[in-house]
Protein backbone atom coordinates (compact mmCIF):
# COMPACT_ATOMS: atom_id res chain seq x y z
CA UNK A 1 0.00 0.00 0.00
CA UNK A 2 2.75 2.29 1.26
CA UNK A 3 4.71 1.68 -2.21
CA UNK A 4 1.65 2.55 -4.57
CA UNK A 5 0.78 5.81 -2.62
CA UNK A 6 4.72 6.63 -3.12
CA UNK A 7 4.71 5.68 -6.74
CA UNK A 8 1.77 7.88 -7.35
CA UNK A 9 3.44 10.77 -5.41
CA UNK A 10 6.77 10.00 -7.46
CA UNK A 11 4.86 9.97 -10.44
CA UNK A 12 2.51 12.77 -10.43
CA UNK A 13 4.71 15.59 -8.34
CA UNK A 14 8.52 14.36 -7.94
CA UNK A 15 8.82 12.72 -11.34
CA UNK A 16 6.31 14.62 -13.31
CA UNK A 17 6.23 13.73 -16.98
CA UNK A 18 6.26 17.20 -18.09
CA UNK A 19 7.67 18.93 -15.97
CA UNK A 20 10.42 17.00 -14.88
CA UNK A 21 10.91 14.09 -17.57
CA UNK A 22 9.92 16.54 -20.49
CA UNK A 23 7.99 14.04 -22.18
CA UNK A 24 4.55 14.87 -23.87
CA UNK A 25 5.85 18.67 -24.76
CA UNK A 26 3.97 18.74 -27.74
CA UNK A 27 0.10 18.77 -26.33
CA UNK A 28 1.38 20.53 -23.49
CA UNK A 29 2.23 23.48 -25.76
CA UNK A 30 -0.11 23.28 -28.59
CA UNK A 31 -3.67 22.39 -26.42
CA UNK A 32 -2.89 24.76 -23.19
CA UNK A 33 -4.28 27.81 -24.80
CA UNK A 34 -8.02 27.20 -22.50
CA UNK A 35 -8.20 25.57 -19.43
CA UNK A 36 -11.26 23.80 -20.78
CA UNK A 37 -9.29 21.88 -23.30
CA UNK A 38 -6.28 21.30 -21.18
CA UNK A 39 -8.87 19.42 -18.89
CA UNK A 40 -9.83 17.26 -21.83
CA UNK A 41 -6.66 16.42 -23.18
CA UNK A 42 -5.90 15.32 -19.69
CA UNK A 43 -8.78 13.24 -19.44
CA UNK A 44 -8.17 11.47 -22.63
CA UNK A 45 -4.20 11.07 -21.74
CA UNK A 46 -5.45 9.68 -18.22
CA UNK A 47 -7.66 6.90 -20.22
CA UNK A 48 -5.26 5.68 -22.82
CA UNK A 49 -2.45 5.96 -20.66
CA UNK A 50 -3.99 3.57 -18.07
CA UNK A 51 -5.16 1.15 -20.67
CA UNK A 52 -1.59 1.09 -22.64
CA UNK A 53 0.25 0.48 -19.36
CA UNK A 54 -2.17 -2.63 -18.69
CA UNK A 55 -1.75 -3.91 -21.95
CA UNK A 56 2.03 -2.79 -22.88
CA UNK A 57 3.00 -5.05 -19.97
CA UNK A 58 1.15 -8.34 -21.14
CA UNK A 59 3.02 -7.48 -24.84
CA UNK A 60 6.35 -7.31 -23.13
CA UNK A 61 5.32 -10.56 -21.45
CA UNK A 62 4.77 -12.41 -25.11
CA UNK A 63 7.97 -10.54 -26.22
CA UNK A 64 10.35 -11.54 -23.58
CA UNK A 65 8.70 -15.53 -23.83
CA UNK A 66 9.89 -15.34 -27.55
CA UNK A 67 13.23 -13.42 -26.78
CA UNK A 68 12.50 -10.60 -28.62
CA UNK A 69 12.47 -8.05 -26.16
CA UNK A 70 14.49 -5.76 -28.57
CA UNK A 71 10.88 -5.33 -30.19
CA UNK A 72 9.42 -2.92 -27.53
CA UNK A 73 9.18 0.21 -28.91
CA UNK A 74 7.96 -0.75 -32.15
CA UNK A 75 5.60 -3.32 -30.72
CA UNK A 76 4.70 -0.70 -28.03
CA UNK A 77 3.79 2.32 -30.42
CA UNK A 78 1.57 -0.55 -32.81
CA UNK A 79 -0.53 -1.15 -29.36
CA UNK A 80 -0.77 2.40 -28.42
CA UNK A 81 -1.56 3.47 -32.16
CA UNK A 82 -4.77 0.74 -31.94
CA UNK A 83 -5.83 1.77 -28.28
CA UNK A 84 -6.13 5.28 -29.79
CA UNK A 85 -7.63 4.23 -33.10
CA UNK A 86 -10.29 2.08 -30.59
CA UNK A 87 -10.74 3.99 -27.82
CA UNK A 88 -11.83 6.67 -30.78
CA UNK A 89 -14.31 4.66 -32.15
CA UNK A 90 -16.02 3.31 -29.05
CA UNK A 91 -16.32 6.94 -27.45
CA UNK A 92 -17.62 8.17 -30.95
CA UNK A 93 -20.33 5.61 -31.13
CA UNK A 94 -21.15 5.13 -27.29
CA UNK A 95 -20.95 9.00 -26.04
CA UNK A 96 -21.10 11.52 -29.08
CA UNK A 97 -21.14 14.35 -26.00
CA UNK A 98 -17.69 13.37 -24.82
CA UNK A 99 -16.16 12.48 -28.33
CA UNK A 100 -17.07 16.21 -29.14
CA UNK A 101 -15.35 17.21 -25.79
CA UNK A 102 -12.24 15.69 -26.87
CA UNK A 103 -12.30 16.33 -30.59
CA UNK A 104 -8.59 15.51 -32.00
CA UNK A 105 -6.77 15.00 -28.80
CA UNK A 106 -8.26 11.40 -28.98
CA UNK A 107 -5.89 11.39 -32.38
CA UNK A 108 -3.43 13.50 -30.71
CA UNK A 109 -2.53 10.90 -28.53
CA UNK A 110 -1.05 8.46 -30.38
CA UNK A 111 2.03 10.73 -31.29
CA UNK A 112 2.59 11.54 -27.60
CA UNK A 113 5.91 10.31 -26.07
CA UNK A 114 4.35 10.04 -22.60
CA UNK A 115 2.34 7.40 -23.27
CA UNK A 116 5.46 5.24 -25.00
CA UNK A 117 7.09 6.74 -22.15
CA UNK A 118 5.24 5.68 -19.18
CA UNK A 119 4.84 2.21 -20.96
CA UNK A 120 8.58 1.61 -21.29
CA UNK A 121 9.53 2.86 -17.66
CA UNK A 122 6.84 0.14 -16.56
CA UNK A 123 9.34 -2.05 -17.86
CA UNK A 124 12.93 -0.72 -16.88
CA UNK A 125 11.61 -0.54 -13.44
CA UNK A 126 10.37 -3.94 -12.80
CA UNK A 127 6.90 -3.07 -11.88
CA UNK A 128 4.01 -5.96 -11.41
CA UNK A 129 0.92 -5.16 -13.08
CA UNK A 130 -0.59 -3.36 -10.11
CA UNK A 131 1.98 -1.11 -9.99
CA UNK A 132 2.18 -0.88 -13.01
CA UNK A 133 -1.70 0.21 -13.39
CA UNK A 134 -1.13 2.87 -10.61
CA UNK A 135 2.16 4.12 -12.11
CA UNK A 136 0.45 5.10 -15.50
CA UNK A 137 -2.55 6.52 -14.02
CA UNK A 138 -0.60 8.72 -11.94
CA UNK A 139 1.81 9.92 -14.76
CA UNK A 140 -1.65 11.08 -16.54
CA UNK A 141 -2.38 12.29 -13.74
CA UNK A 142 0.55 14.34 -13.51
CA UNK A 143 0.17 15.31 -17.12
CA UNK A 144 -2.74 16.58 -16.38
CA UNK A 145 -2.22 18.81 -13.30
CA UNK A 146 0.95 20.54 -15.52
CA UNK A 147 -1.44 20.67 -18.58
CA UNK A 148 -4.36 22.90 -16.94
CA UNK A 149 -2.05 24.71 -14.52
CA UNK A 150 -0.16 25.60 -17.77
CA UNK A 151 -3.34 26.64 -19.58
CA UNK A 152 -4.97 28.47 -16.73
CA UNK A 153 -1.69 31.12 -16.78
CA UNK A 154 -1.93 30.94 -19.82
CA UNK A 155 -5.30 31.95 -19.81
CA UNK A 156 -4.33 35.02 -17.47
CA UNK A 157 -1.05 35.98 -20.06
CA UNK A 158 -3.29 36.44 -22.96
CA UNK A 159 -4.68 39.73 -20.78
CA UNK A 160 -1.35 40.79 -19.41
CA UNK A 161 0.43 43.60 -20.47
CA UNK A 162 3.70 41.72 -22.51
CA UNK A 163 6.55 43.38 -24.15
CA UNK A 164 5.73 42.69 -27.89
CA UNK A 165 8.85 40.97 -28.22
CA UNK A 166 7.66 37.89 -26.16
CA UNK A 167 4.14 37.66 -26.96
CA UNK A 168 2.55 34.53 -27.53
CA UNK A 169 4.94 31.18 -27.51
CA UNK A 170 8.00 33.02 -26.26
CA UNK A 171 6.49 33.74 -23.05
CA UNK A 172 4.50 30.42 -22.72
CA UNK A 173 7.78 28.69 -23.22
CA UNK A 174 9.58 30.88 -20.80
CA UNK A 175 6.94 29.88 -18.01
CA UNK A 176 6.60 26.51 -19.27
CA UNK A 177 10.46 26.96 -17.62
CA UNK A 178 9.38 28.66 -15.05
CA UNK A 179 7.02 26.05 -13.62
CA UNK A 180 9.07 23.61 -14.53
CA UNK A 181 11.86 24.52 -11.92
CA UNK A 182 8.66 25.13 -9.26
CA UNK A 183 8.48 21.50 -10.19
CA UNK A 184 11.82 21.11 -8.65
CA UNK A 185 11.12 22.07 -5.64
CA UNK A 186 9.42 18.20 -4.93
CA UNK A 187 12.92 16.40 -5.51
CA UNK A 188 13.62 14.95 -3.10
CA UNK A 189 10.18 13.64 -1.29
CA UNK A 190 10.87 10.41 -3.18
CA UNK A 191 13.71 8.71 -3.45
CA UNK B 1 19.49 -16.45 -35.55
CA UNK B 2 16.86 -17.41 -38.48
CA UNK B 3 14.70 -17.93 -35.62
CA UNK B 4 14.53 -14.48 -34.10
CA UNK B 5 13.72 -12.54 -37.15
CA UNK B 6 11.31 -15.24 -37.63
CA UNK B 7 10.07 -14.92 -34.19
CA UNK B 8 10.08 -10.71 -34.16
CA UNK B 9 8.43 -10.93 -37.86
CA UNK B 10 5.78 -13.57 -36.84
CA UNK B 11 4.87 -11.96 -33.34
CA UNK B 12 4.84 -8.36 -34.99
CA UNK B 13 2.40 -9.37 -38.22
CA UNK B 14 0.32 -11.29 -35.45
CA UNK B 15 0.24 -8.33 -33.78
CA UNK B 16 -0.61 -6.09 -36.39
CA UNK B 17 -3.40 -8.62 -37.71
CA UNK B 18 -4.94 -8.88 -34.75
CA UNK B 19 -4.93 -4.62 -33.98
CA UNK B 20 -6.25 -4.15 -37.69
CA UNK B 21 -8.81 -7.15 -37.85
CA UNK B 22 -10.14 -5.59 -34.43
CA UNK B 23 -10.01 -2.12 -35.75
CA UNK B 24 -11.92 -3.00 -38.92
CA UNK B 25 -14.57 -4.73 -36.69
CA UNK B 26 -15.27 -2.03 -34.56
CA UNK B 27 -14.85 0.92 -37.64
CA UNK B 28 -18.07 -1.54 -38.81
CA UNK B 29 -19.62 -1.96 -35.53
CA UNK B 30 -19.11 1.77 -34.15
CA UNK B 31 -19.31 3.65 -37.59
CA UNK B 32 -20.75 7.06 -37.32
CA UNK B 33 -22.05 9.16 -39.82
CA UNK B 34 -20.54 12.54 -40.13
CA UNK B 35 -21.43 15.85 -41.44
CA UNK B 36 -19.57 16.20 -44.96
CA UNK B 37 -18.99 19.58 -44.52
CA UNK B 38 -17.23 18.92 -41.64
CA UNK B 39 -14.64 16.91 -43.77
CA UNK B 40 -14.67 19.52 -46.35
CA UNK B 41 -13.79 22.52 -43.63
CA UNK B 42 -11.06 20.11 -42.26
CA UNK B 43 -9.58 19.57 -46.27
CA UNK B 44 -9.69 23.40 -46.62
CA UNK B 45 -7.78 24.11 -43.14
CA UNK B 46 -3.90 24.26 -42.58
CA UNK B 47 -4.38 20.74 -41.49
CA UNK B 48 -1.10 22.64 -38.60
CA UNK B 49 -3.46 21.29 -35.70
CA UNK B 50 -1.74 23.94 -34.01
CA UNK B 51 -4.47 24.59 -31.92
CA UNK B 52 -3.63 29.01 -32.56
CA UNK B 53 -7.45 29.30 -33.03
CA UNK B 54 -8.22 27.85 -29.33
CA UNK B 55 -10.30 24.58 -30.68
CA UNK B 56 -8.35 21.34 -30.40
CA UNK B 57 -6.89 21.19 -33.91
CA UNK B 58 -8.10 21.75 -37.12
CA UNK B 59 -11.35 18.97 -36.84
CA UNK B 60 -12.09 21.08 -34.19
CA UNK B 61 -12.62 23.90 -35.53
CA UNK B 62 -14.19 22.23 -38.30
CA UNK B 63 -16.66 21.02 -36.22
CA UNK B 64 -17.24 24.45 -34.22
CA UNK B 65 -17.89 26.16 -37.56
CA UNK B 66 -20.32 23.99 -39.10
CA UNK B 67 -21.83 24.33 -35.80
CA UNK B 68 -21.77 28.15 -36.04
CA UNK B 69 -19.84 28.16 -32.67
CA UNK B 70 -16.91 30.09 -34.66
CA UNK B 71 -16.59 32.56 -37.38
CA UNK B 72 -15.43 31.11 -40.73
CA UNK B 73 -11.88 32.93 -40.41
CA UNK B 74 -10.86 31.71 -37.13
CA UNK B 75 -8.26 29.92 -38.39
CA UNK B 76 -5.20 32.78 -37.98
CA UNK B 77 -3.07 30.89 -39.74
CA UNK B 78 -5.08 30.15 -43.41
CA UNK B 79 -5.74 33.94 -43.41
CA UNK B 80 -8.44 35.24 -45.76
CA UNK B 81 -7.73 32.29 -48.63
CA UNK B 82 -8.38 29.85 -46.25
CA UNK B 83 -11.83 31.89 -44.76
CA UNK B 84 -12.85 32.54 -48.23
CA UNK B 85 -12.93 28.86 -49.34
CA UNK B 86 -14.26 27.96 -45.61
CA UNK B 87 -16.52 30.76 -45.96
CA UNK B 88 -17.67 28.66 -49.77
CA UNK B 89 -18.13 25.32 -47.98
CA UNK B 90 -21.10 27.19 -45.45
CA UNK B 91 -22.59 29.34 -48.37
CA UNK B 92 -22.07 32.47 -46.25
CA UNK B 93 -20.71 34.59 -48.51
CA UNK B 94 -23.51 33.29 -51.09
CA UNK B 95 -27.02 34.34 -49.65
CA UNK B 96 -26.21 37.77 -50.11
CA UNK B 97 -29.40 38.98 -49.10
CA UNK B 98 -29.24 38.19 -45.72
CA UNK B 99 -25.50 39.71 -45.72
CA UNK B 100 -24.47 41.77 -42.79
CA UNK B 101 -21.36 43.96 -42.31
CA UNK B 102 -19.94 46.12 -39.80
CA UNK B 103 -19.86 49.68 -39.68
CA UNK B 104 -18.34 52.49 -37.65
CA UNK B 105 -21.50 54.53 -36.50
CA UNK B 106 -19.32 57.84 -35.92
CA UNK B 107 -19.13 60.36 -37.89
CA UNK B 108 -16.70 62.34 -35.71
CA UNK B 109 -14.07 63.32 -38.12
CA UNK B 110 -11.27 65.96 -36.62
CA UNK B 111 -13.52 68.45 -38.30
CA UNK B 112 -16.56 67.48 -36.66
CA UNK B 113 -15.54 66.07 -33.24
CA UNK B 114 -13.78 68.30 -30.67
CA UNK B 115 -11.21 67.21 -28.87
CA UNK B 116 -10.98 67.57 -25.06
CA UNK B 117 -6.70 66.52 -24.48
CA UNK B 118 -3.90 65.68 -26.40
CA UNK B 119 -2.84 61.55 -26.51
CA UNK B 120 0.91 60.65 -26.25
CA UNK B 121 0.62 57.22 -25.16
CA UNK B 122 0.76 53.69 -26.75
CA UNK B 123 -1.36 54.10 -30.14
CA UNK B 124 -3.99 51.44 -29.61
CA UNK B 125 -8.13 52.98 -28.80
CA UNK B 126 -8.12 50.49 -25.79
CA UNK B 127 -5.35 51.67 -24.25
CA UNK B 128 -6.09 55.57 -25.23
CA UNK B 129 -9.78 54.73 -23.54
CA UNK B 130 -8.21 53.73 -20.02
CA UNK B 131 -7.24 57.43 -20.24
CA UNK B 132 -10.32 59.02 -18.91
CA UNK B 133 -11.80 57.77 -21.74
CA UNK B 134 -9.61 59.02 -24.86
CA UNK B 135 -8.63 62.18 -26.07
CA UNK B 136 -12.29 63.19 -27.72
CA UNK B 137 -14.40 65.46 -25.81
CA UNK B 138 -17.47 63.01 -27.04
CA UNK B 139 -16.42 59.96 -24.68
CA UNK B 140 -19.05 57.68 -26.86
CA UNK B 141 -17.21 58.29 -30.52
CA UNK B 142 -14.19 56.93 -32.37
CA UNK B 143 -11.13 57.04 -31.12
CA UNK B 144 -9.31 56.32 -34.56
CA UNK B 145 -6.39 54.50 -33.19
CA UNK B 146 -6.73 52.13 -35.58
CA UNK B 147 -7.28 48.80 -33.27
CA UNK B 148 -10.07 47.59 -35.22
CA UNK B 149 -7.88 48.27 -38.23
CA UNK B 150 -5.16 45.64 -36.85
CA UNK B 151 -7.13 43.21 -35.82
CA UNK B 152 -9.21 43.02 -39.31
CA UNK B 153 -7.57 40.21 -40.92
CA UNK B 154 -9.16 41.01 -44.47
CA UNK B 155 -7.97 44.53 -44.40
CA UNK B 156 -11.12 46.01 -44.43
CA UNK B 157 -10.62 49.02 -42.17
CA UNK B 158 -8.82 51.68 -42.61
CA UNK B 159 -8.78 55.32 -40.68
CA UNK B 160 -9.53 58.76 -42.78
CA UNK B 161 -9.94 61.75 -40.84
CA UNK B 162 -9.58 60.36 -37.68
CA UNK B 163 -11.98 57.85 -37.28
CA UNK B 164 -12.63 54.03 -39.20
CA UNK B 165 -14.29 53.67 -42.24
CA UNK B 166 -15.24 49.80 -42.83
CA UNK B 167 -15.38 48.45 -46.58
CA UNK B 168 -18.29 46.88 -46.58
CA UNK B 169 -17.03 44.97 -49.86
CA UNK B 170 -14.00 43.57 -47.77
CA UNK B 171 -15.62 42.81 -44.81
CA UNK B 172 -16.84 39.42 -44.29
CA UNK B 173 -18.74 39.94 -40.77
CA UNK B 174 -16.62 37.94 -38.47
CA UNK B 175 -16.93 40.74 -35.49
CA UNK B 176 -13.32 40.77 -34.55
CA UNK B 177 -13.66 44.47 -34.85
CA UNK B 178 -17.11 44.64 -32.45
CA UNK B 179 -15.14 43.12 -30.52
CA UNK B 180 -11.86 44.94 -29.90
CA UNK B 181 -13.60 48.14 -29.78
CA UNK B 182 -13.20 49.57 -26.59
CA UNK B 183 -15.86 52.07 -27.33
CA UNK B 184 -18.43 50.15 -28.68
CA UNK B 185 -18.87 52.51 -31.86
CA UNK B 186 -18.83 49.72 -34.47
CA UNK B 187 -22.80 48.46 -35.06
CA UNK B 188 -23.92 45.30 -37.45
CA UNK B 189 -26.40 46.46 -40.08
CA UNK B 190 -27.47 44.87 -43.69
CA UNK B 191 -25.35 45.12 -46.12
CA UNK B 192 -27.67 46.68 -48.30
CA UNK B 193 -28.67 49.42 -45.75
CA UNK B 194 -27.86 53.15 -46.66
CA UNK B 195 -29.75 54.88 -43.76
CA UNK B 196 -27.82 54.21 -40.65
CA UNK B 197 -27.42 56.89 -37.72
CA UNK B 198 -24.17 57.28 -37.52
CA UNK B 199 -23.71 58.42 -33.73
CA UNK B 200 -23.40 56.20 -30.62
CA UNK B 201 -23.89 59.32 -28.72
CA UNK B 202 -26.26 58.53 -25.30
CA UNK B 203 -25.65 61.87 -23.93
CA UNK B 204 -28.05 64.79 -23.82
CA UNK B 205 -28.96 66.79 -26.99
CA UNK B 206 -27.05 70.10 -25.61
CA UNK B 207 -24.02 68.23 -24.68
CA UNK B 208 -23.83 66.35 -27.80
CA UNK B 209 -23.99 69.74 -29.91
CA UNK B 210 -20.80 70.97 -27.63
CA UNK B 211 -18.91 68.20 -28.50
CA UNK B 212 -19.97 67.68 -31.98
CA UNK B 213 -21.09 68.60 -35.21
CA UNK B 214 -22.66 65.94 -36.37
CA UNK B 215 -23.72 64.09 -33.74
CA UNK B 216 -27.43 62.88 -32.71
CA UNK B 217 -28.96 65.39 -30.43
CA UNK B 218 -32.00 64.00 -29.34
CA UNK B 219 -34.48 66.00 -31.41
CA UNK B 220 -36.63 63.12 -32.60
CA UNK B 221 -37.25 64.81 -35.81
CA UNK B 222 -36.61 61.71 -37.66
CA UNK B 223 -38.92 59.70 -35.38
CA UNK B 224 -41.61 61.63 -36.52
CA UNK B 225 -41.11 62.45 -40.00
CA UNK B 226 -40.19 58.60 -40.45
CA UNK B 227 -43.50 56.69 -42.31
CA UNK B 228 -42.78 53.98 -41.49
CA UNK B 229 -42.27 54.24 -37.29
CA UNK B 230 -38.92 52.29 -38.30
CA UNK B 231 -37.35 54.73 -35.80
CA UNK B 232 -37.26 54.08 -32.41
CA UNK B 233 -35.89 56.65 -29.52
CA UNK B 234 -34.10 55.52 -26.10
CA UNK B 235 -30.74 56.42 -24.14
CA UNK B 236 -30.81 59.80 -26.24
CA UNK B 237 -30.46 58.38 -29.51
CA UNK B 238 -32.31 57.69 -32.38
CA UNK B 239 -31.99 53.64 -33.90
CA UNK B 240 -33.55 52.52 -37.09
CA UNK B 241 -35.47 49.27 -36.86
CA UNK B 242 -33.38 47.93 -39.87
CA UNK B 243 -36.67 45.42 -40.65
CA UNK B 244 -38.91 48.07 -40.91
CA UNK B 245 -36.99 50.96 -42.89
CA UNK B 246 -37.41 50.79 -46.44
CA UNK B 247 -34.54 53.46 -46.72
CA UNK B 248 -37.15 56.47 -47.86
CA UNK B 249 -34.65 58.78 -46.84
CA UNK B 250 -37.02 61.42 -45.10
CA UNK B 251 -34.78 61.36 -41.94
CA UNK B 252 -31.47 61.68 -43.72
CA UNK B 253 -33.10 65.13 -45.19
CA UNK B 254 -34.78 66.11 -42.17
CA UNK B 255 -31.65 65.32 -39.78
CA UNK B 256 -30.44 68.95 -38.96
CA UNK B 257 -27.01 67.81 -37.80
CA UNK B 258 -26.82 65.58 -40.98
CA UNK B 259 -25.99 62.29 -38.11
CA UNK B 260 -27.71 60.17 -40.61
CA UNK B 261 -26.31 58.79 -43.54
CA UNK B 262 -27.58 57.96 -46.96
CA UNK B 263 -26.98 59.84 -50.12
CA UNK B 264 -30.28 61.69 -51.24
CA UNK B 265 -28.96 61.96 -54.75
CA UNK B 266 -29.35 58.38 -54.95
CA UNK B 267 -32.42 57.79 -54.28
CA UNK B 268 -34.68 55.69 -56.43
CA UNK B 269 -38.29 56.69 -57.94
CA UNK B 270 -41.08 54.49 -58.38
CA UNK B 271 -42.45 54.62 -61.99
CA UNK B 272 -46.03 53.25 -62.72
CA UNK B 273 -46.06 51.30 -66.20
CA UNK B 274 -49.21 52.28 -67.82
CA UNK B 275 -49.85 49.24 -70.27
CA UNK B 276 -50.40 47.14 -67.02
CA UNK B 277 -51.85 49.87 -64.51
CA UNK B 278 -55.75 48.90 -63.91
CA UNK B 279 -55.80 51.89 -61.95
CA UNK B 280 -57.12 50.56 -59.07
CA UNK B 281 -56.02 53.40 -56.66
CA UNK B 282 -54.62 50.91 -54.36
CA UNK B 283 -51.04 52.31 -54.79
CA UNK B 284 -52.32 55.92 -54.15
CA UNK B 285 -53.95 55.11 -50.85
CA UNK B 286 -50.58 53.68 -49.79
CA UNK B 287 -48.26 56.26 -50.44
CA UNK B 288 -47.35 57.63 -47.52
CA UNK B 289 -45.92 60.86 -49.03
CA UNK B 290 -49.23 61.15 -51.95
CA UNK B 291 -46.69 60.67 -54.71
CA UNK B 292 -49.34 59.21 -56.67
CA UNK B 293 -51.87 60.82 -58.46
CA UNK B 294 -54.59 59.60 -60.59
CA UNK B 295 -58.80 58.58 -60.63
CA UNK B 296 -60.25 55.45 -60.33
CA UNK B 297 -60.00 52.99 -63.24
CA UNK B 298 -57.61 55.28 -64.96
CA UNK B 299 -53.79 55.22 -65.32
CA UNK B 300 -51.92 56.32 -62.49
CA UNK B 301 -48.45 58.30 -62.43
CA UNK B 302 -46.08 59.19 -60.01
CA UNK B 303 -44.95 62.23 -59.31
CA UNK B 304 -41.69 62.30 -59.41
CA UNK B 305 -40.35 64.99 -56.89
CA UNK B 306 -42.46 63.98 -54.21
CA UNK B 307 -41.58 60.32 -54.45
CA UNK B 308 -39.15 59.36 -52.01
CA UNK B 309 -38.35 55.73 -53.22
CA UNK B 310 -39.94 53.76 -50.28
CA UNK B 311 -41.01 50.75 -52.19
CA UNK B 312 -44.59 50.33 -50.51
CA UNK B 313 -46.64 51.17 -53.72
CA UNK B 314 -44.45 48.76 -55.69
CA UNK B 315 -45.32 46.09 -52.85
CA UNK B 316 -48.85 46.81 -52.75
CA UNK B 317 -50.10 46.81 -56.64
CA UNK B 318 -51.55 43.74 -57.62
CA UNK B 319 -50.61 44.05 -61.10
CA UNK B 320 -47.18 44.66 -60.74
CA UNK B 321 -46.94 47.75 -62.45
CA UNK B 322 -44.35 49.56 -60.73
CA UNK B 323 -41.50 49.35 -60.74
CA UNK B 324 -38.20 51.58 -59.34
CA UNK B 325 -36.36 53.03 -61.75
Amino acid sequence: MKEIFIILLSSILVNNFVMSRFLGICPFLGVSKKVETAVGMGMAVTFVMTLASIITYFVQKILVALGIDFMQTIAFILVIAALVQFVEMVIQKTSPTLYQALGVYLPLITTNCAVLGVAILNIQSNYNLIQTIFNGFGAAVGFTLSIVLFAGIRERLEIADIPELFKGFPIALITASLMAIAFLGFTGLVK
Amino acid sequence: MPNLILNSVASLSAMGLLFGAGLAYASQKFAVEVDPRVEAINEALPGANCGGCGFPGCGGLANAIVNGEAAINACPVGGASVAEKIGEIMGLSADAGEKKVAKVICKGTCNNAKEKSEYYGIKDCRAAAMVSGGSKSCQYGCLGMGTCVNVCQFGAITIKDGIAHIDKDKCVACGKCLEVCPKAVIAWAPYDQEVIIECNSKEFGKDVKTKCAVGCIGCQICVKACPFNAIEFENNLAKIDYSKCTQCMVCVEKCPTKAISGEINNRKKAVVEEESCVGCTICKKNCPVEAIEGELKEKHTVIEDKCIGCGVCIKKCPKKAIKFK
